[in-house]
C-alpha cells in the first residue's frame, strides 16, 4: 500500500517547524545583548542535530541488526525502520553544518580543545591536559574522523535501501544474503564508530573527563530513542489504516525491545555513575559534579524517568500490545531521552549558564517537525510493505 | 503454528518423529554407561580428588600455602572465581535470553548449558569460600543477626554484593534448570523398567502428568524465570566486576568494566558450551539434534562477543593514553611490555585474534576447528583475568614493593581439582540425565525438521502424518513453549 502523507499531518509538521522559528526567535531577540548568545545556540544546534541524527544512525543500526541475525517478524515493519533511517542524510547534512559552524565561527565555546590557545606553550591559557590530547583532539583529524563515519554510514544505507527496493521487483534469496552479509561489515564499523565519535562529538566537551564506557553509554541512549520512534511512528500508520499486515504481535515486540533498551541504558548509566561516585576520584567525579551542581533535578529527573517510566508501564505483556500506553511512554522517554542529550551537551559546554528557554525549546521543536517532515516523506517513497522479503510469511503468521 | 521460511536451515536432521526423539535421549540414560564413560569418570575423579586434598591441606594450614604475598594479595583464586563465574554464564543467557529471542537452536543445548552453568557456579563459590581460611565461618558473609557483638556485614563492599548476586544467580539458574527437567523426568519415569530408576525418576518428576494445566504452567513459569534471569545474566558479572572496578587501582577502575565482562563471560561460557557439546553430541550420538548449523550459531555468539570484548580492549587501551593520567598509561604499557607480556600476548591473540578467523563460513562449520578454538578461547579468558588482577598489583606505587606471582602447587592443585569436579558432575549429569530437553525439541519438530518443514503440502506431508499415527497417543507434548 502507497503511504500518502495526510494534509492534517503536513499542516502539523508545518506548525511545529513555525512554533519552533517562532520561539527560536524570541529567544534569539530576548537575549541579544548576552554574552554567551553565540555560545548557546551552537549549543542547542549541536544537542538537535545529534539527537535527531542518531535516532537515523540507531534505525540504520536496527536494520543492520535484523539483517545480519537473520530475523523474522521485522519484515513487515521494515520499511518503518527504513523511513527512520532515511533520515540519515539530512541528520547528517544537519550535525555536520552545526559543526562546520562550531569549528569555523567559535569552536572554543564548544570544543575547549579547538582553541589553539590552550595548546601552544607559553601561552597563559597553555593546559597540559589538551596538549596531551591534541594528536587525537585536532580539528583536522576530528574533520577526517567526521568525514569517515558520515561517508562509511552513507554507504551503507544506500546500499541497505537500493538493495531493499530491489527485492521488491526481483525477489530471490540472492539479495537478502547480500544484506546479511553487509550488515555483519556494518556492524563492525559501527561498533567502532559509535564510539569513538561520541568521545569526537560529546565526550570532548568536557576535555579533562574521560571514561571507557561513555561510547556504549550514548549509543544504548540512541537506540533506545530509536525503538521510541519506531513504536510510535507504527502506530501511528496503524491508526491511519496503513500497516494491514501489522497486528499487536510486531507491536508487542516493539514494545519489548522499548522496554529492554531502555533497561540497557539505565545499566549503563548506573554503571558509569556507580563507578565514579564509589572511586570518588577528582579528575572523574567532576563531570558529575557539573551535572549534580547545575541540573540536579533534571539530571536525575532524566534518570528516573527513562528508567522508572518503561520499567513499571511496560512490564506487563498487555501494556506492551496496548496502543495508549505505548504512546504515552513513548513520549516521556523520548523527551527524556533529550534531556539526556541536552545535559550531556549543555553541562560540559554552557555549564551553569545553561538555560532552558524558548531558544532551547524553539530549536529543538523546529528540528523535530523536519525529522518528522521528512521521516513521514521518506514512507512515501516505496510500498509500506516489502513484497519479496524471504521471511515476509514469517512476519505476518507471526504471533507471541 | 509458527511458520518457518523456507530458507532457515533445519534443526532437527534427517527424518525423526517424536518416538525417535524419546528413545535418542532416553537410551543412553537407560542402557548401561559405555566403558569410555568409566574411564573419564574415573580420571575426573582423580584429579577432582586431589584437589579436594589440596583444598584440605590448605584449610589445615592457612592460605599461606598459596602463591600469594605482601603485594599480590588476591591472585589465583580470585582469577579462577572470575573464570569460573564467566564460563556460568552460557547457561541462563541461552536458557533466558535466547527463549526471549525465540532461538529454537537453543533447545538443542539448553539443558547441557544450563547444567554446566550450574556446576561452574559451584565450582566459582569454592575460591571464596576457601579463600576465608576458615570456611566454617562462611555463613558469616550472610547479614545474620548474631551474638559476637555488633559484627555486621559490610553493604558497602562489593564482595558482599557478589555473595548476594551469585547466590540468586544460582537459586534461579537452579530452578530454571530443575522445571524444565521435570517433564522430561517423567517420561524418563513412564518409560523406566527396574523399580529403583523408577522410583528415583517419579520422585524427581514432581507427579508430572502431562496435562494441559500442567504444560499452562510450565510455560508461565517458564517466561517468568526467564524474564527474572536475564537481569541476572547481566547482574552478577557486572557486580564481579565491581569488585575491581569501584577500587582506584589504575588497571581495575575504569566505567566499561560491567558490560565488558558480561560480554567475556558470554564469551568464554559459549566456549564451554562448545567444548563439552562436540564431545557430547559425538559420544551420545545425538548429531542430529547438535548439528553443524547450531554449531555455528554458538561461532557467531563467539565471535560478536569476542568482538565486543576486543572493542572494549582497544578502547581501554585508547582511554588510558587519552586520560593522561601516567599511572594508567604504565599500567596498560606494563601489561604488554611488563614481565606479564606473554600473559597479555596469549590474551589478545586467544580473544581478539582467534574468534576474528570465525568469519569464514568454512572455519565456523568446521567441528574440529571450532573445539580447538573453544579451548583456546576459554585459555585466553582465563588469561584475560589473570592479567587484569595480577598485572594490575604486582607493580604498586611504591617500587620497593613490586613483586611478581608464582603460584604454588597448592595453586595448581585446586584449580585442577576444580576442573576435575566440574566433570565429575557434568559426567553424572550426563549418565542419569536427560541432556536434552526432550519435550522441548519436539515442540520444534513439525516446523523445524528436516523431513517436516520444506515437505510438500505445506509440511502436512506423509512424513507427518506418519508421526502422527505413530506417537501421537504416546507424547502429549504438542506444547509451544513461545
Amino acid at each position: 500500500m502507497e503511504f500518502k502523507v495526510s494534509n492534517k499531518a503536513n499542516r502539523l509538521t508545518l506548525i511545529l517547524m513555525i512554533v519552533g522559528v517562532l520561539f527560536t526567535a524570541i529567544g534569539i531577540i530576548s537575549n541579544i545583548g548576552e554574552h554567551n548568545l553565540v555560545q548557546r545556540i551552537m549549543a542547542n544546534g549541536l544537542i538537535n542535530g545529534f539527537f535527531f541524527f542518531a535516532i537515523g544512525l540507531g534505525a540504520l543500526f536496527f536494520l543492520a541488526l535484523q539483517y545480519a541475525t537473520e530475523t523474522g517478524w521485522y519484515a513487515s515493519v521494515k520499511r518503518v525502520i527504513e523511513g527512520v533511517a532515511g533520515f540519515l542524510p539530512y541528520g547528517m547534512g544537519l550535525l555536520g553544518t552545526v559543526l562546520l559552524v562550531i569549528t569555523f565561527l567559535d569552536g572554543a565555546h564548544i570544543y575547549l580543545w579547538m582553541d589553539k590557545a590552550y595548546t601552544t606553550v607559553g601561552n597563559h591559557h597553555y593546559d597540559e591536559i589538551i596538549d596531551h590530547k591534541s594528536a587525537y583532539l585536532s580539528p583536522m583529524f576530528f574533520w577526517i574522523r567526521t568525514a569517515v563515519y558520515f561517508t562509511v554510514y552513507m554507504l551503507f544505507w544506500r546500499g541497505f535501501r537500493n538493495r531493499s527496493l530491489e527485492e521488491d521487483k526481483v525477489g530471490g534469496t540472492e539479495i537478502h544474503f547480500k544484506n546479511y552479509k553487509k550488515a555483519a561489515v556494518f556492524l563492525v564499523f559501527f561498533a567502532v564508530f559509535s564510539s569513538s565519535s561520541s568521545w569526537d562529538w560529546i565526550m570532548s566537551i568536557d576535555v579533562h573527563w574521560f571514561s571507557t564506557l561513555f561510547g556504549w553509554y550514548t549509543f544504548a541512549g540512541m537506540w533506545c530513542s530509536t525503538m521510541t520512534v519506531l513504536v510510535l511512528l507504527t502506530l501511528y500508520l496503524k491508526k491511519q489504516g496503513y500497516l494491514p499486515k501489522v497486528n499487536e504481535n510486531h507491536i508487542h515486540d516493539l514494545g519489548k525491545w522499548t522496554f529492554a533498551i531502555s533497561f540497557l541504558w539505565s545499566y549503563l548509566w548506573f554503571s558509569q555513575f556507580m563507578l565514579i561516585w564509589y572511586a570518588n576520584i577528582g579528575e572523574e567525579v567532576v563531570y558529575y559534579m557539573t551535572r549534580i551542581d547545575h541540573f540536579k533535578v533534571m539530571y536525575f529527573g532524566m534518570f528516573l524517568i527513562n528508567f522508572v517510566f518503561p520499567m513499571i508501564l511496560l512490564m506487563s505483556r498487555d501494556a506492551k500490545r496496548h496502543a495508549g500506553v505505548l504512546t504515552f511512554v513513548g513520549v516521556i522517554i523520548i523527551i527524556g531521552h533529550w534531556f539526556d542529550v541536552y545535559i550531556m551537551i549543555s553541562a560540559g559546554s554552557m555549564g551553569e549558564q545553561a538555560r532552558l528557554g524558548f531558544l532551547e525549546i524553539g530549536m529543538a521543536l523546529l528540528v523535530a517537525g523536519f525529522f518528522i517532515r521528512t521521516i513521514l516523506n521518506n514512507l512515501t517513497k516505496a510500498p509500506l510493505t516489502p513484497v519479496n522479503h524471504p521471511f515476509l510469511d514469517e512476519s505476518i503468521h507471526h504471533e507471541v | 503454528m509458527h511458520k518457518e521460511a523456507a530458507i532457515r536451515e533445519p534443526l532437527i536432521l534427517g527424518h525423526k518423529t517424536y518416538h525417535d526423539i524419546t528413545e535418542d535421549v532416553c537410551r543412553p540414560i537407560e542402557d548401561k554407561a559405555p566403558r569410555m564413560w568409566y574411564i573419564l569418570f574415573g580420571i575426573a575423579l582423580i584429579i577432582g580428588l586431589y584437589g579436594v586434598g589440596c583444598i584440605l591441606y590448605l584449610l589445615g594450614t592457612g592460605i599461606g600455602v598459596w602463591g600469594l604475598n605482601k603485594t599480590i594479595g588476591w591472585a589465583w583464586d580470585i582469577t579462577n572465581f572470575v573464570w569460573w563465574v564467566g564460563i556460568g554464564h552460557a547457561g541462563t543467557l541461552i536458557s533466558a535470553v535466547l527463549l526471549l529471542f525465540r532461538q529454537k537452536w537453543r533447545m538443542a543445548i539448553n539443558r547441557s548449558a544450563e547444567a554446566m552453568t550450574i556446576f561452574a557456579v559451584f565450582m566459582a563459590g569454592t575460591f571464596p569460600m576457601i579463600h576465608m581460611g576458615r570456611i566454617w565461618m562462611a555463613y558469616w558473609t550472610m547479614p545474620l543477626p548474631n551474638h559476637f557483638g555488633s559484627l555486621w556485614v559490610n553493604f558497602n563492599s562489593p564482595l558482599l554484593w557478589d555473595v548476594f548476586a551469585i547466590s540468586t544467580y544460582l537459586s534461579v539458574g537452579l530452578i530454571f534448570w530443575y522445571i524444565g527437567l521435570i517433564p522430561d523426568f517423567a517420561t524418563i519415569r513412564d518409560r523406566a523398567k527396574r523399580p529403583v530408576p523408577k522410583k528415583m525418576y517419579t520422585l524427581l518428576a514432581f507427579g508430572w502428568s502431562g496435562r494441559a494445566k500442567h504444560w499452562n504452567r510450565f510455560e508461565l513459569v517458564s517466561l517468568v524465570l526467564a524474564g527474572l534471569a536475564t537481569p541476572l545474566v547481566f547482574s552478577v558479572h557486572s557486580i564481579v566486576s565491581f569488585d575491581f572496578a569501584t577500587s582506584v587501582i589504575p588497571g581495575w577502575h575504569t566505567t566499561i568494566f560491567p558490560p565488558y565482562f558480561v560480554a567475556g563471560a558470554v564469551f568464554s561460557g559459549f566456549a564451554m558450551v562448545q567444548t563439552l557439546m562436540l564431545v557430547m553430541r559425538k559420544a551420545m550420538r545425538l548429531e542430529a539434534y547438535i548439528h553443524t548449523r547450531h554449531v555455528e550459531y554458538m561461532n557467531i555468539v563467539i565471535m560478536v562477543t569476542g568482538s565486543i570484548v576486543g572493542v572494549a580492549y582497544l578502547t581501554e587501551l585508547f582511554v588510558s593514553w587519552y586520560s593522561g593520567v601516567e599511572y594508567e598509561q604504565y599500567a596498560f604499557i606494563n601489561r604488554a611490555t611488563g614481565p606479564y607480556w606473554w600473559a597479555y600476548w596469549s590474551m589478545m591473540t586467544c580473544n581478539v585474534i582467534s574468534p576474528q578467523l570465525m568469519w569464514i563460513r568454512k572455519l565456523r562449520r568446521s567441528l574440529l576447528f571450532t573445539f580447538v578454538i573453544s579451548i583456546v578461547v576459554n585459555i585466553g579468558m582465563w588469561f584475560e583475568r589473570y592479567v587484569i588482577i595480577v598485572t594490575s598489583i604486582h607493580r604498586d606505587y611504591l617500587p620497593a614493593a613490586w613483586s611478581m606471582h608464582f603460584p604454588s602447587h597448592i595453586d595448581l592443585g585446586v584449580y585442577i581439582g576444580t576442573i576435575g569436579l566440574f566433570f565429575v558432575f557434568f559426567l553424572l549429569f550426563a549418565r542419569f540425565f536427560p541432556v536434552l530437553a526432550l519435550n522441548e525439541v519436539k515442540t520444534i519438530l513439525k516446523s523445524s525438521g528436516e523431513s517436516y518443514k520444506n515437505a510438500p503440502d505445506h509440511g502436512h506431508g506423509h512424513h507427518a502424518n506418519d508421526a502422527h499415527s505413530h506417537d501421537a497417543h504416546e507424547d502429549n507434548s504438542n506444547s509451544n513453549i513461545q
